[in-house]
């Protein structure tokens, strides 16, 4: 999926192999994310995991307009970022089912993978806990003067977090180059963004600092990758980081135990069926005679085919050898 | 091929639940997403989504059958082109799941605890042809500065340590030297800025981060350990952390609870840490020239009141402080007294007070809490016996409870007395200054416990 970021061009001319490509990379990360489900099912991957499924268009929409320098780091939400990073979808299922294979060697599980050649700098499982982290990372870009911009994701629960405001004074401050990126799902585990956040226009919530903010329709790949390319030049240009409230939705329940009580079968069909980030490209590409179908269903089946050999290769690899407990705890020095 | 459906696990610890509904029945077209089924757990009733598209082939548990275990084929379905004929095959083979499951048969014995990571054996200490006389405020700038010319990716930052030249003015001159990319104030928001330094470090700088005093570190201890310490494991080796974490601890003088805690102990308990706490000056400038080379998270414990005290230091541009090594500050034959930092200087002391007894004590400054020198405090027991541990931290789970567990496994059979441990009182430092000297190990103290493990008295 490497090859997205790579397809890169003018706001202005989206042309068919652009939404193509963001077809196929949506696509593989909703395949995975619903064999991650089955693999869950069969008890193969065990404690939390918390799937991506209908917010594939933002991190698709961020990646390709993303710069080769570019960082990106996330919370315990991550497999999507991770796919989209270019990272190996073998890797990233073993990982979740804790095999020698996996990016981690097993060691860290569905919220903590790391991948230093693509610059992703991971999934994080305390709350915002990423978001200084990421502050940090574009420090670091604008310390090495490498033009790269961090990517920072963060929920919309996680946007109260006293550390994320400790964060935009200091990227404001000294004018880093980082794109914040609030996934807003509308949920912060069981409780919605009504009940937790004072005032839900989120995007604003760097104004204070005069982080300019914007909200951005996250279910549509193209409205986020025209927003993104515009926050990321804002960024790489000096001008400090940029926030981005990408207005998204998961269809699954937080992680694999909740049950979703917390909103109603008919909210979540509604979104399903009438603004599916996957299904609307795919009509306006059809509608538009842009593509044909048979061209879907083949790139469906490669995807198909990835995703099951990702599977296959989370069952094969064998568990990390026990001598694994005691190593990667400190660098020999 | 026809794909057969099994009973979903849908939470960490379900191993059989009830098929309360069938959503689709035998014939029924089936989209990707669609509720197939309705599952009670043992913790809610959830619905069971289908990940293929195709046809529900055949029911094979009916609704209401409780007890399915996970993994039991509950279902058939087909796939576009595939008609009834098709179930045969796949029902052939259903019989018991041949799905293959998690497990794990490593060794029990692996979890058990471990002795946590021991230095190599003692070192000798090495003699230099010339000295300086510093204070221990200097030697940390000294060590700093240093390395900062060594090393364009070393930059500090923290709570006034750029104009104000240090709330306690260790970093006085840096920022003339090194100017401001470099040398850093940060507003006062110590778990943003700390993550901030932990993601430069994740990018391969090596930051030094400055807590106005240890007490303000509880603020970001979760990057310290939980971002910091952590992310080498959890990345498999791949993700290293070289950071440092720096600033004064224990017991300043009268400012209270809050602002008086030796935190050595919670630090040191953390595997993926290194922890350090001079003394000297001389530890102090080898210590964090030491901390900042190390490819590892490093904690640097100073304290206050030494930080205007003057000691020897080295005068030679690679002298260093391995961390792990203990240094044994005056040889004796009676007992073994084995303490970090300014207790060091108490313990010295004490030292001179059972001299007077005809007591000859040994003094061991640990200089490294993780990893600990057991080699050094291992070979003064076997020749002394006895030992004394002394802090001013907290007994409880204390750097004096863990010696003594190491002196159980290591040199049980050479002990002539049981280990006592002389710490801070086990309340908040408390801030009337009669109190405070109650709170503190003394000379006296120490020497006491000295004369105890003795018998003498
Ligand atoms: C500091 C901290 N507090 C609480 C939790 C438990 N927790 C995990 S995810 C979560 C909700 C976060 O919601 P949001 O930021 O909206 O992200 P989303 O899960 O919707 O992607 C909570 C409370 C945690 N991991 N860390
Ligand atoms: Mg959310």
């Amino acid at each position: 999926m490497a090859t997205t970021s790579k397809r890169k061009a003018k706001v202005a001319e989206i042309g068919p192999d652009q939404l193509i490509g963001w077809y196929r990379d949506m696509l593989q990360i909703r395949r995975f994310e619903e064999k991650a489900g089955q693999l869950y099912g069969m008890g193969l991957i065990g404690g939390f995991c918390h799937l991506y499924i209908g917010q594939e268009a933002v991190v698709v929409g961020m990646q390709s307009a993303a710069g080769e320098t570019d960082s990106v780091i996330t919370s315990y939400r991550d497999h999507g970022q991770m796919l989209a990073c270019g990272m190996d979808a073998k890797g990233v299922m073993a990982e979740l089912t804790g095999r020698i294979g996996g990016y981690s060697k097993g060691k860290g599980g569905s919220m903590h993978m790391f991948s230093r050649e693509k610059r992703f700098y991971g999934g994080h499982g305390i709350v915002g806990a990423q978001v200084p982290i990421g502050t940090g990372l574009g420090f670091a870009h604008k310390y090495t003067g490498d033009q790269g911009v961090c990517h920072v994701y963060l929920g919309d629960g996680a946007l109260n977090q006293g550390q994320v405001y400790e964060s935009f004074n200091m990227a404001a401050l000294w004018k880093l180059p980082v794109v914040y990126v609030i996934e807003n799902n509308k949920y912060a585990m069981g409780t919605s963004s009504e009940r937790h956040a004072a005032g839900t226009e989120l995007f604003k919530r760097g104004a204070a600092y005069g982080i300019p903010g914007e909200a951005v329709d996250g279910m549509s790949v193209q409205a986020v990758y025209e927003a993104a390319s515009k926050a990321l030049e804002h960024a790489r240009s000096g001008n400090g980081p940029y926030i981005l409230e990408m207005k998204t939705y998961r269809y699954r329940g937080h992680s694999m135990s909740d049950p979703a009580k917390y909103r109603t079968k008919e909210e979540v069909t509604k979104m399903r069926e009438q603004h599916d980030p996957i299904d609307t490209l795919k009509n306006r590409l059809l509608e538009a005679g842009l593509v044909d179908e048979a061209v879907l269903k083949e790139m469906d089946r490669e995807v198909k085919a990835i995703v099951s050999e990702a599977a296959e290769f989370a069952q094969s690899s064998p568990e990390p050898d026990v001598s694994e407990l005691w190593t990667d705890v400190l660098i020999e020095a | 091929m026809a794909i057969e459906i099994l009973m979903p696990a849908l939470s960490p610890t379900m191993t059989e639940g009830k098929l309360a509904r069938w959503l689709k029945a035998e014939g029924d077209a089936v989209k990707s997403g669609d509720v197939l089924a309705e599952i009670e757990t043992d913790k809610a009733t959830m619905e069971m989504e289908a990940v293929d598209e195709g046809t529900m082939g055949k029911i094979l548990v009916a609704a209401g059958t409780e007890g399915v275990a996970v993994n039991t084929p509950i279902a058939i379905m087909l796939e576009e082109g595939e008609t009834a004929a098709d179930l045969g095959k796949v029902m052939e083979k259903a019989g018991p799941s041949s799905t293959p499951v998690a497990h794990n048969d490593g060794p029990q014995a692996a979890l058990m605890a471990q002795a946590p990571a021991v230095a190599a054996p003692a070192h000798v200490e090495k003699e230099y042809d010339k000295y300086n006389r510093q204070t221990v405020r200097e030697a940390l700038r000294d060590a700093m500065a240093e390395e900062m010319r060594r090393d364009e990716g070393v930059f500090l930052l923290g709570e006034e340590v750029a104009q104000y030249q240090g709330a306690y003015k260790v970093s006085q001159g840096l920022l003339d030297e090194f100017g401001d990319r470099r040398v850093i104030d940060t507003p006062i928001t110590e778990m943003g800025f700390t993550g901030l330094a932990v993601g430069a470090a994740f990018a391969g700088l090596k930051p030094i981060v400055e807590f106005m005093t240890m007490n303000f570190s509880m603020q970001a201890i979760d990057h310290v350990i939980n971002s910091a310490a952590k992310t080498l494991y959890m990345s498999g080796g791949q993700q290293p952390c070289p950071i440092v974490f720096r600033g004064p601890n224990g017991a300043a003088a009268r400012v209270a609870a809050q602002h008086s805690q030796d935190f050595a102990s919670w630090y040191a308990h953390c595997p993926g840490l290194k922890v350090v706490a001079p003394w000297s000056a001389a530890d102090a400038k080898g210590l964090l020239k030491a901390a900042i080379r190390d490819p590892n998270p490093v904690v640097v414990l100073e304290n206050e009141i030494l930080y205007g005290q003057s000691f020897d230091v080295p005068d030679d541009p690679d002298f260093i402080v391995p961390i792990g090594k203990a240094k044994i500050e005056r040889p004796g034959e009676h007992v073994t007294i084995v303490t970090y930092s300014r207790m060091v200087g108490t313990s010295l002391e004490a030292a001179a007070m059972l001299e007077k007894d005809g007591i000859s004590a040994e003094v061991i400054n640990l200089r490294s809490l993780r990893p600990i020198d057991i080699d050094s405090i291992v070979a003064s027991v076997k020749k002394t016996n006895r030992i004394v541990s002394v802090e001013e931290g907290w007994a409880y789970a204390g750097i004096g409870s863990e010696i003594a567990a190491l002196m159980m496994e290591h040199c049980f059979d050479w002990l002539d007395a049981p280990v006592i441990r002389v710490c801070g009182a086990d309340v908040p430092m408390p801030y009337a200054a009669n109190l405070e000297r109650l709170y503190l190990p003394t000379p006296e103290g120490i020497a006491d416990a000295g004369r105890k493990v003795c018998y003498a008295k």
